[in-house]
This record gives structure tokens, sequence and C-alpha cells, in this order.
């Protein structure tokens, strides 16, 4: 895997990758069983609405998950991301029947040369309106 | 009732281990569509120099929210789960995770602090090997909302 990125040909700004993913009620209850997160908000209307909610929503570590496979694809090694942090500023309502598609576009926010780390910015938005605030993965590179 | 303030600065003793295994990175990976080939195959994961295949940079919430039950579902901190929103999570990754680890985690509640009416709970899952290497460090912020009055 000799066409990792490196830091040296990387600039603050520059979009590293851009993907659409979608949601759907049976993914949802694929993540439930995958990462034991089995609250009801997330599979059932009836429990959804009773607090409030206006449909299910997608868990917000789904959304956090999914978006930072663009930082893995380009980065060419799970094991680069060093850290990864994200605040949950909306919901992701999940309709039934239908899905919903989450825009992922992440760019160089900062270089360090000295710890040898990029640090990538996830822009994250459902219909235009982002849903994760400060999303920042920090890569380890070459 | 409300949020038992008093549990700030608790430190829980270490739970049982975590056992990382192959199929359960495989499924973790597919759920958030994560289809880098070293999350899935052994053979990829080790060109990169890793022994297995490795864990997406999320798969750490699995460990960490065993450790977090014992706060989560502890009836005297008084945190109503269908009350809770999840407001922010940083992972830190001292060395990737992958299948074979054996992990031991020990749950810190950083913080809890009413404002606005709402309980934020901070709570800081160090999570290490066996033999005691750090491996992640897992904070989560929750925002209990209050009883509807």
């Amino acid at each position: 895997m000799g066409d990792r990125p490196q830091l040296a040909d990387l600039q603050v700004g520059q979009e590293v990758g851009r993907r659409e993913v979608t949601v759907d009620r049976a993914r949802l209850v694929r993540y439930a069983g995958a990462s034991g997160d089995f609250n009801p908000i997330h599979w059932n209307d009836r429990v959804a609405r009773s607090v409030g909610l206006p449909d299910v929503i997608a868990h917000g570590m789904w959304t956090m998950g999914a978006a930072v496979s663009v930082v893995v694809d380009w980065a060419g090694d799970p094991g680069a991301v060093v850290d990864y942090q994200v605040r949950f500023t909306r919901p992701v309502p999940v309709p039934d029947p239908g899905s919903a598609t989450v825009e992922v576009v992440a760019a160089i926010g900062a270089l360090d040369a000295d710890a040898g780390t990029a640090r990538v910015d996830l822009t994250v938005t459902l219909d235009g309106v982002r849903v994760l605030g400060k999303a920042q993965a920090v890569v380890r590179l070459g | 009732m409300p949020v038992d303030t008093s549990y700030a600065g608790r430190e829980y003793p270490p739970n049982a281990a975590y056992d990382v295994g192959r199929e359960k990175l495989r499924e973790f990976a597919s759920a958030v569509g994560a289809t880098h080939p070293a999350h899935l195959d052994p053979e990829a994961a080790r060109a990169l120099g890793h022994p297995d295949v490795v864990a997406p940079p999320t798969f750490a919430v699995v460990v960490a929210q065993r450790a977090e039950a014992q706060l989560f579902e502890d009836p005297a901190a008084g945190i109503d789960f269908s009350r809770v929103v999840h407001a922010d999570e940083r992972f830190t990754h001292h060395r990737p995770i992958h299948a074979g680890d054996r992990l031991v985690t020990v749950l810190h509640v950083d913080s809890i602090v009413e404002r606005a009416g709402l309980a934020m709970i901070t709570t800081r899952a160090e999570i290490a090997a066996e033999d005691g290497e750090a491996v992640a460090t897992v904070v989560s912020t929750l925002a209990v909302r209050p009883e509807e009055s």
C-alpha cells in the first residue's frame, strides 16, 4: 500500500473525500445489534414519539461511525485514525417506508508536521443542514 | 428522581475483560458501512503491520458502554435513559484495537453539571490491554432532560 497520503502533499482546506450514506430502519436494527445499543428510539415509532421525537432517529454513534469511513479509506489504514470527536447537534430522522441520506465531506482542517498528523474536518449534513458539529479526525501520516 | 451529582469524580474498579473477535469487528464494520479490507481480512491487516483485523475508529464504544452501564444501570444514580440525549463523543486511540485483544476498562465519572435544567454527565472510559498497556480513551457526554412537570 504505497499510495497512502503524505503529509507534505497536503494543504489546509483541501477536500480529501466525499460520500453519501443512506440509512433505513433495517440499517438501524443492524447497528443496534452490532453495537449493543438497543435504545427503542432507534427502532420503535411509538417510543420515539412518546419522548417528543418526530420519528425514529438514527443512533448518533451510527452517524459518527459511518462518517469516519471516508477518512479511513483516504488514509489507507484504520489504525491511522488516532483521535476522532463529534458533537451531536441534530437528530437524523429515519422514515418508514423510505430512508435518509446523509452527505459527508472531508477536508484538511490543520496539519502538524512535528506530530506527523493531519486533522480532517468532516461536514456531515442531512438536507443541507449539519447533524454533527466539531467533527474532527486526527490522522497519523508518513 | 433527579440525577445524583455526588457521582461526579467516581472511579469504578476494572470491569470484566472484553474479548475482541474477528466476526464482531466484521459485523460492526458492516453496520457502519466501513469497507476497508483491514477491518475484514487478516491478510490485508497484516500487510499494514497489524496482527489481525483492525476495529473501525468508533468500535471502542462497544467496549466503553459495558463499563458505562455500571453508572447508567445504577438506580441510585437517577439517570432515566428515556430522557437521555447524546451530546458528544471522543475517541483517542493510543494504539489500534484488533481481533484477539482482551480489553479491561476503568470508568471515570469526570463531571455531572446541571445547566439550563439539563444534567450534563461526562464519563471517561480508559480501555487497556490486560497487561496494562493503554489502548483507548473514550469520553462521552450525555444530556439528561428534566422530568415533565
